[in-house]
């Protein structure tokens, strides 16, 4: 089978189409995923032995099963129970769940790096809690976790194709119907598969850069 | 009533092939590590090149395009696989090349002491790789190869999508023949957490045995 270039250029314009809602996924994914990371690390420090269990099993079952059930559990099974989403909302729910388990360790380890001393003096300056979290711990501790946090987001950059599994029209799934209207699967596929090599590899030096800029929390 | 035992016995044999696709994925997987991982620290550039592309490769495209390229591009220039061959083909590459860079910190984090200690018992590179290097690094990689087997198990999700039928197929099987969402999709999240505490457990009980008499040796 022949690389035909003018095939290319003919289904450029459906393919930059799902570009855009694979980043716009993207995007909202990681911002849902940073709340829902800080969430769940703090509602795992919580006294409340009750809360703290709960969420940590949570947050275990949902890193130890796959994100394509899933997505499918949010979109099928919740019309059920009357709740009926949009299947760009259902995947962006989907990835920032998912991944807010994943990115609560990197706020675990980051607020566990801020070190003892830190608190003592807040408490010894008769600062609240909440004073001690937002001007002390926190200005310390989200530094250091941007490159994890970065590195997440790209990781789950790679899995927004899970998302065409529930109809959402982002790039896998424009690559998938061009592919099946002209029964060519070479050019889109390909294409898609460059697509992410190229975003990676200058993810990769953004990581770099972020790293280097910002240091690097032991985890 | 819906006859649930044989929609179960239908969730059973996808539960099997999900497994044999974990276990045959995590076999190629691990053998891709290690010619990767040990190749990337070489002596000779070529090696290094080729196991670097293959890396960058495999973690830079997304696990999804990668079985889709496997199933639907690679027929076109004439290698035609099953979707089992193009599910274990995809999941052990990509896996792997995420295994790889853990083969490589940990020979990597064998300090320098022990190299210089073959050296002065005159061992040979493979002698010293063997005998002494790798029976320490092993340890250091066993707790994230189980996550990566772990991750492993949940990426063989996506080869539902390329028909194969393993767990999540089934479960899409039984809603269409039910329509039922909430049993099957709540069943297949359970068996897919009880098989990743299953390998966390096994990872655990075999480092345990690894450590013995390892005591004190390691900082």
């Amino acid at each position: 089978m022949e690389w035909d270039w003018n095939f290319v250029w003919e289904i450029m314009p459906t393919l930059i189409q799902g570009v855009k809602i694979t980043i716009l996924a993207t995007l909202l994914g990681s911002v849902l995923a940073a709340i829902v990371g800080l969430a769940i690390a703090l509602a795992r420090r919580s006294p409340n032995k009750a809360l703290s269990r709960t969420v940590g099993f949570l947050a275990e079952f949902i890193r130890g099963t796959p994100l394509l059930v899933q997505l499918y559990f949010i979109f099928y099974v919740l019309p059920d129970i009357g709740i009926l989403l949009p299947p760009l909302v259902a995947g962006v729910i989907g990835l920032g769940l998912h991944y807010g388990t994943y990115t609560a360790e990197v706020y675990r380890a980051g607020i566990d790096n801020v070190p003892r001393g830190q608190w003592e003096a807040a408490k010894a300056c008769n600062l609240n809690a909440r004073q001690t979290w937002t001007n002390i711990i926190m200005p310390q501790a989200i530094p250091p976790m941007i490159p994890a946090l970065a590195n997440y987001f790209i990781a789950m950059f790679k899995e927004t194709p899970l998302l065409s599994a529930i109809t959402v029209l982002e790039l896998m799934n424009q690559a998938k119907s061009v592919a099946n209207t002209y029964y060519r699967y070479v050019e889109p596929m390909t294409l898609v598969g460059a697509f992410f090599l190229v975003i990676s590899l200058f993810s990769v030096v953004l990581l770099r850069w972020l790293e280097r800029r910002y240091g690097k929390i032991e985890r | 009533m819906t006859q649930w035992s044989g929609y179960f016995g239908l969730i059973l044999q996808g539960a099997l092939v999900t497994i044999e696709l974990t276990l045959m994925g995590s076999v190629l997987a691990l053998i891709m590590a290690f010619l990767a991982g040990l190749g990337r620290l070489s002596r000779f550039f070529a090696i290094r090149a080729l196991a670097t592309a293959y890396i960058e490769f495999f973690r830079g495209t997304s696990i999804f395009v990668q079985l889709f390229w496997a199933y639907f591009v690679l027929p076109f220039i004439g290698i035609s696989l099953t979707p089992l061959q193009a599910g274990v083909l995809a999941l052990g590459l990509n896996v792997g090349a995420y295994a790889a860079e853990v083969v490589r910190g940990a020979i990597q984090s064998i300090g320098r002491e022990q190299y210089e200690a073959c050296i002065a018992v005159n061992l040979g590179r493979w002698q010293a790789m063997r005998h002494v290097i790798l029976p320490q690094a092993l340890l250091v990689m066993l707790p994230t190869f189980g996550n990566n087997a772990i991750e492993l198990l949940k990426a063989t999700a996506v080869v539902s999508l390329i028909s194969l039928t393993d767990l999540t197929f089934q479960a899409q099987v039984v809603r269409s023949q039910t329509g039922n969402t909430m049993v099957p999709f709540t069943t297949i999240l359970i068996i897919y957490f009880a098989l990743a505490l299953i390998i966390s457990w096994g990872v655990r009980s075999l480092e345990r045995r690894m450590a013995r008499g390892l005591d004190g040796v390691r900082v």
